[in-house]
């Protein structure tokens, strides 16, 4: 077993249960801690896949500002009597339940290998790789992301105003 | 020798954990943190794809989701600050004003 193989297995092991810590701790601030570091780890995953600026945009977005504004949020609202209350055990049999379907159906498709699509490119997911094609082929899409942020903005500037008129 | 599926099993693995999530928990806040985690399983699958295709496409796809994905938190985690504001819980049971 090389480097590469014993960092993949240690860093999906570790990002599942992380995961799994997300949505079984009661505490809100928990979850968002075990959220945290399943984004770490889910970056050293991208790097693995060669993705290096991708793993910096992950930590840098998610890590960074994404869940200072989760935390930010669950600080505002002061939430601990919700926090005590028991589980739905319906709620808990039914999402378990979706997610073990999902798996099965996840073991038939993947119990073949998923074949290859027949190219020949060569690229390493560095900052010119990733950031070119932005400025070629997905030069649309990429301003039609720039308008949604301004919306997005906007909408949150709106929401948050005390008496809607 | 780790090949495309093993990423494809984790991508998987992380989306039903994210769907477990969605549907069993009750806390408004935390049911946003499960869909973050869908949204990050996708983007592992489309990089691994795109590693393995040698495709650079995959990972452009994956820097729009994170920028959506960071719109749609903040636009939100406002609609669960006005809702808190209004009605004092993020318990989605007791949301149930569009209830018929």
């Amino acid at each position: 077993m090389n480097v590469h193989d014993t960092l993949f297995w240690f860093f999906s092991i570790a990002m599942l249960l992380c995961g799994l810590g997300v949505i079984a701790s009661r505490n809100p601030v928990n979850s968002a801690m075990f959220l945290v570091l399943l984004f770490f780890f889910m970056a050293g995953l991208f790097v693995l896949l060669e993705a290096f600026f991708l793993a910096a945009i992950q930590i840098l977005v998610y890590a960074g500002a994404v869940m200072v504004l989760f935390l930010f949020v669950i600080m505002l609202l002061d939430i601990k009597a919700s926090e005590r209350r028991k589980f739905h055990a319906l709620a808990v049999l039914g999402g378990f339940g979706v997610a073990g379907a999902f798996a099965w159906e996840l073991r038939i498709i993947l119990s073949k290998p998923v074949p290859p699509l027949a190219t020949s490119g060569e690229f390493h997911g560095g900052l010119k790789d990733v950031v070119a094609p932005l400025f070629a082929n997905y030069m649309l899409p990429f301003e039609v992301t720039a308008l949604l942020l301004l919306v997005a903005i906007i909408g949150v500037v709106l929401l948050s105003k005390r008496d809607l008129k | 020798m780790i090949a495309l599926n093993h990423y494809l099993w984790v991508s998987g693995l992380l989306f039903a954990l994210g769907i477990a999530g969605v549907i069993a928990r009750r806390n408004a806040l935390v049911i946003y943190m499960a869909l973050e985690m869908n949204l990050n399983a996708a983007n592992l699958a489309l990089v691994a794809f795109s590693k393995y295709n040698k495709i650079v496409d995959g990972q452009v796809f994956v820097f729009f989701i994170i920028a959506i994905a960071a719109a749609e938190v903040a636009v939100g985690l406002a609609i669960i600050v006005a809702l808190f504001r209004r009605k004092q819980t993020v318990n989605v049971d007791e949301l149930t004003t569009m209830r018929l």
